[in-house]
């Protein structure tokens, strides 16, 4: 088995959408999520309050100094994610699918590093 | 046979077990050159089974090759090797590995242009620089491409496998794509002598292998279809100096008639279940071009005028103005040809020019002949366009 994560990216400035919007996207989010754990796929899933809540910490030569924000430049900032074991990329890629339906916005699947030995 | 054509016959063949051996493509790779390397120093003829015999002598070859590495995950891969118990496969490659790598190569997790190098690679055994020269692409990206395609084979675990059917259509629409691409590369090499037979042979093999698998995708079908169709040609396509001949000067008696057959047969077969894709439309216009003694122009046109709905590319526009010129004269194919852009193409302006001839317009011409030489790759193509160029006397 390996582990993937499929990450549900925001684009910052995208005006959040209506209450009873929001709470469609929860109950599929949540409907999804219920079939992945029944499916034994499930390692851990969550949603992430918005970029702008981010701090960078760098700890280097003894110092450390934190920065408000998040570490990448970009408009597209990290807003979800599901960590799921399958067996391989096509299993991963079809929860993707349907990941992506509920969450009505793009996923991107990437494997974890293997175990070290 | 000697060992040259036992290496491009079974290659690709002796790969594709070897991955399902092993789980590693590089590992794989690896070892069937090992057996190569070691048939070249032991046989002194052909075994009964040259295919069988590199089989074998490669999964010993990469069980005394993990036996030198103390990893976990060679240890894991050797026990696999050792434990696995003597399947049939054993006997000959099983044909079905080839397909489950020809899908892994083409996943749509990787990029077009990697899914094209990786398979010319693997399933044809085409060395690095000639899918470069294919490509007209730097050797060292064709090899960091293949390097990338293997690395995220491994990494994200894009499996070994044919789909399953309710993902075929989004999985099938390259493995066609690479098929026909290879098909075209040995028909008409990029650069060098014109046709490389091998790598024909090769795609249709692998077109035979897929529709045996899915007798029930028509475009599989009219892609075999197609692919013999042209193959049934080839005969007729070189004169007797090695120069190329055009269609409609060919000898017909050459053509080879049971493909023409078995190609007629499947173009009919798919064209029933009434899905016409560009594959089948294509298939069918070379139906038209091998069936009687010449060609009927107004069907090749109505049936380019529902390949260019299906696929409306600026190749299939080119070759649309062809069968243009043949029914409504030279003059409509120029203008069909306006617009059409196909940057480096060099047959777009030699039709140009060829049209120009046929227009009177001679200086024109020479120009579009002179553009069309200079892209052209093929020693073939190129004196053949030097020897229209040169008729001209301008």
């Amino acid at each position: 088995m390996k582990q993937y994560l499929l990450a549900v990216h925001m684009v910052e400035g995208t005006p959040m959408p209506e209450p009873d919007v929001m709470q469609k996207m929860y109950d599929q989010v949540d409907r999804i999520n219920q079939e992945i754990k029944a499916a034994g796929a499930w390692v851990f899933a969550g949603g992430l309050k918005p970029a702008d809540t981010a701090t960078v910490v760098r700890s280097e030569g003894g110092s450390t100094t934190m920065t408000d924000g998040p570490f990448a430049e970009t408009k597209e900032q990290l807003g979800g994610f599901w960590v799921l074991q399958c067996a391989d990329l096509d299993e991963a890629l079809a929860w993707a699918a349907r990941c992506s339906a509920a969450c009505e916005g793009p996923v991107e699947v990437r494997p974890f590093e293997d175990e070290p030995a | 046979m000697d060992l040259d054509g036992v290496y491009r016959a079974e290659y690709g063949r002796c790969v594709a077990t070897l991955v399902r051996l092993l789980g590693d493509i590089n590992l794989a790779e690896e070892a069937v050159q090992d057996a190569f390397a070691v048939a070249l120093e032991k046989w002194d003829s052909l075994p009964p089974n040259p295919g069988a015999w590199i089989v074998t002598t490669a999964r010993n070859r990469a069980i005394d090759r993990l036996r030198r590495e103390s990893t976990r995950e060679a240890r894991h891969a050797q026990a696999l090797l050792l434990h696995q118990p003597d399947e049939p496969e054993e006997v000959g490659p099983v044909r079905d590995d080839q397909l489950r790598l020809i899908f892994t190569c083409c996943h749509p997790a990787l990029s077009p242009d990697a899914r094209t190098a990786l398979t010319l690679r693997l399933l044809a055994g085409l060395e690095v620089p000639e899918i470069a020269r294919a490509y007209l692409v730097p050797e060292p990206t064709i090899a960091q491409r293949i390097v990338r395609a293997k690395k995220k084979i491994r990494d994200a675990g894009i499996p070994y496998r044919v789909p399953a059917a309710e993902e075929l259509p989004d999985r099938l629409a390259p493995v066609l794509t690479v098929l026909y691409l290879m098909f075209n590369e040995g028909y008409a090499a990029t650069a060098g002598p014109l046709i490389r037979t091998d790598l024909c042979a090769e795609a249709i093999r692998l077109a035979r292998e897929l529709a045996a698998l899915m007798p029930d995708e028509p475009e599989v079908l009219g892609l075999l279809a197609l692919l013999l169709l042209t193959e049934a040609r080839r005969p007729a396509r070189l004169g007797r100096d090695g120069e190329l001949v055009l269609l409609p000067a060919q000898d017909r008696s050459l053509w080879n008639r049971a493909l023409i057959a078995e190609g007629h047969a499947l173009v009919r077969r798919c064209l029933r279940r009434n899905r016409p894709g560009p594959y089948q439309i294509q298939a069918a216009i070379n139906a038209v071009h091998t069936d009687g003694d010449a060609t009927d122009w107004s069907q090749v046109l109505v049936l380019y005028d529902q390949l260019q709905v299906v696929l409306p590319t600026p190749i299939v526009a080119l070759n649309r103005a062809v069968a243009v010129a043949e029914v409504h004269g030279p003059a409509l194919a120029l203008a069909a040809l306006e617009g059409v852009d196909l940057p480096g193409y060099h047959l777009l302006p030699a039709t140009r020019a060829d049209f120009l001839v046929r227009l009177g317009r001679d200086a024109e011409a020479a120009a579009a002949y002179d553009e069309a030489i200079a892209l052209a790759g093929n020693e073939t193509e190129r004196a053949f366009l030097t020897a229209r160029r040169a008729a001209l006397g301008t």
